[in-house]
C-alpha cells in the first residue's frame, strides 16, 4: 500500500502529479521510498537536495566530516554558516529546510566494513557519492552482496562518469574496474582540484537515475557508462557487459562477504591531505624552518605543478612537478639533503617513493606540505 | 587515420591533447605509436611485462576492446577509442 498524499503534498509535488509518469502514485512511491547518501560532498550536496525536494520519504546520510571553507565552492548543501558543523548535522539542516515533510537520518562515522552492512540494510538505492577507492569498492560489493542498485558518479577536474551498478540485471563497479590503480597513479580532488560545477551536473544526474528507478520509468543507466566533459560539453556513452570472471558478482565469487578495502586499494577511505610515507622520512615544517635558519644546506624540490606555484612557493624551491620527475632526476644531486614537498605532503610522499626506488637516500617529506608551512610558520602565505 | 580519446587525468602525458590521431592497423599498433609518440603516457597504460594495466579500460565505439578481439582488434580509418579512466573524486 503506497501512502496517501496530505493537502498540502498534493500542493507541494503538483508538478510532478502534472507528469503521466509521476502522478499520485508515482508520487505515493517516492514518499515510501529510501535512499542512502554516501558522502555528503560535491556529489552528495546536489543528490540529496533533489531527491529530497522530489519527496523521496526517507534519505540517509552518510560522512564523519566537518564543513570546511575550501568545500564550499562546490558543496551546494552546506553554507558559510555551516563552517564546522558536522557535515551529516549540515546538510541535515539544510534538507529538512527544503522539505520538513521527510525523514533525513544521519550516520556521523566513516563508511566502513564494520557498519556498512548495517547501514546500508534498510534503505532501497544506495547513492555512491564518495570521494575515494575504498569506499567506492566498498559501495559496489556491499550493493552487491545486498542486492541493491548502486548509483554511481565520480568526478576529476573536468571529466565526470555516472552508471547504476545492479548486478542483479547487469555489470557491477568491478566489472568495469577489476582493480583499482595502484596508489599514487590517479589523482584526487583534493590535489588535482575539480571544477565547482562539476559535481552538480553528475550528483543531479545521479538523482535522477535514482528517481527513475524509484518511479520504474525510463531506461536507467543499467549496462551503461556516461562519461562527460565539460570542457567539450560531450555527453558519451559506452556499453558495460557482466564480467563472467568478476570476483564479486560473477558466478563463481571470491568476495562474498565484504573486506577490507584500504587494504585493497592501498591507500585510506577518504580523500583528506595528510599523506605521508611513514614518520621516518617526515619532517615537520617547525624543523625545516629550524634547519633553514640553522644554514644547513638542503635542496628544497617543490613537486606542484607550475600553476600553483602562483599561490604559494618557498624561496629557493627547486620546482620538477611530480609528473615530471621520473624523467628529470638527473637535475638532481643524490648527495645533498632533500626536503620535498608538495600542497599537502601527498604527491611529495609519492615522489619520495619514486626518488628511494632511484637510488636517493637523504631526503625527507615535508609533513603536511606548503599549506602546513603556512599554518605553523609563514602566516602571509595563503592555505588552499 | 584512427584517433584516441585521451581523459582529463591523463592529458597531461599526451601534450595536454584531448584527442590524438595514431597511426596502426590493430590497436596494439595504435598504441605502441601512443607511446613513442608520447612516451610518459606508457607507464599509466601497461605494467612491466607490456600488457594493459587491469584498470585501463578501452573502448572502441560503444563497445569494450575485451569484449571484440582485445588489442589484436583491428581498426579502420575513422575509428575512434576512448580511454576511461579511474577516477575517484566525488
Amino acid at each position: 500500500m503506497l501512502p496517501i498524499l496530505s493537502r498540502e503534498e498534493i500542493l507541494r509535488y503538483s508538478r510532478h502529479l502534472l507528469i503521466p509518469e509521476v502522478g499520485l502514485e508515482g508520487q505515493g512511491k517516492l514518499k515510501a521510498a529510501s535512499v542512502l547518501v554516501i558522502g555528503t560532498g560535491g556529489l552528495g550536496s546536489p543528490t540529496a537536495l533533489y531527491l529530497a525536494a522530489a519527496g523521496v520519504g526517507r534519505i540517509g546520510l552518510v560522512d564523519y566530516d566537518v564543513v570546511d571553507d575550501s568545500n564550499l565552492q562546490r558543496q551546494v548543501i552546506h553554507s558559510t554558516s555551516g563552517i564546522g558543523m558536522l557535515k551529516v548535522e549540515s546538510a541535515r539542516r539544510r534538507l529538512l529546510d527544503l522539505n520538513p515533510g521527510i525523514q533525513v537520518e544521519i550516520y556521523n562515522e566513516p563508511f566502513t566494513s564494520a557498519n556498512a552492512m548495517q547501514i546500508a540494510a534498510d534503505y532501497d538505492i544506495l547513492i555512491d557519492g564518495t570521494d575515494n577507492f575504498p569506499t567506492r569498492y566498498l559501495t559496489n560489493d556491499l550493493c552487491v552482496l545486498l542486492g541493491k542498485p548502486n548509483v554511481y558518479g565520480s568526478i576529476f577536474r573536468f571529466d565526470g562518469q555516472v552508471s547504476v551498478f545492479d548486478a542483479r540485471h547487469g555489470p557491477c563497479y568491478r566489472c568495469l574496474f577489476p582493480e583499482p590503480p595502484p596508489p599514487g597513479l590517479v589523482p584526487s580532488c583534493a590535489e588535482g582540484g575539480v571544477l565547482g560545477v562539476l559535481p552538480g551536473t553528475i550528483g543531479t544526474l545521479q538523482a535522477t537515475e535514482a528517481l527513475k528507478l524509484i518511479l520504474g520509468i525510463g531506461e536507467p543507466l543499467i549496462g551503461r557508462l556516461l562519461l562527460y566533459n565539460a570542457l567539450d560539453m560531450s555527453f558519451e556513452f559506452v556499453k558495460l557487459k557482466k564480467n563472467p570472471n568478476c570476483k564479486v558478482c560473477g558466478p563463481n565469487p571470491e568476495v562474498t562477504e565484504l573486506i577490507d578495502y584500504e587494504a585493497f586499494c592501498g591507500v585510506p577511505g577518504h580523500d583528506h591531505e595528510e599523506g605521508t610515507v611513514g614518520s621516518g622520512l617526515d619532517i615537520n615544517a617547525n624543523e625545516l624552518a629550524q634547519r633553514i635558519e640553522q644554514g644547513n644546506h638542503l635542496t628544497l624540490l617543490d613537486v606542484r605543478e607550475p600553476h600553483e606555484l602562483q599561490i604559494s612557493s618557498l624561496q629557493g624551491a627547486v620546482n620538477i612537478p611530480l609528473g615530471q620527475l621520473a624523467g628529470r632526476l638527473s637535475e638532481l644531486d643524490s648527495a645533498d639533503e632533500m626536503v620535498v614537498f608538495c600542497k599537502s605532503g601527498t604527491r611529495s610522499a609519492r615522489a619520495l617513493e619514486l626518488l628511494y626506488s632511484a637510488g636517493f637516500r637523504k631526503m625527507k617529506n615535508l609533513r603536511g606540505g606548503i599549506n602546513a608551512w603556512a599554518r605553523e610558520v609563514d602566516p602571509n602565505l595563503p592555505v588552499y | 587515420m584512427p584517433s584516441l580519446r585521451i581523459p582529463t587525468p591523463l592529458r597531461s602525458y599526451a601534450a595536454g591533447q584531448s584527442e590524438v590521431t595514431l597511426q596502426g592497423e590493430t590497436i596494439d599498433a595504435v598504441l605502441q605509436d601512443l607511446i613513442i609518440k608520447y612516451p610518459t603516457i606508457q607507464p599509466h597504460l601497461f605494467n612491466g611485462e607490456g600488457s594493459l594495466r587491469p584498470f585501463v579500460n578501452l573502448f572502441l565505439g560503444e563497445d569494450n576492446i575485451k569484449d571484440l578481439n582485445g588489442l589484436a582488434t583491428p581498426l579502420k580509418a575513422n575509428d575512434r577509442l576512448l580511454l576511461i579512466p579511474s577516477i575517484a573524486g566525488g
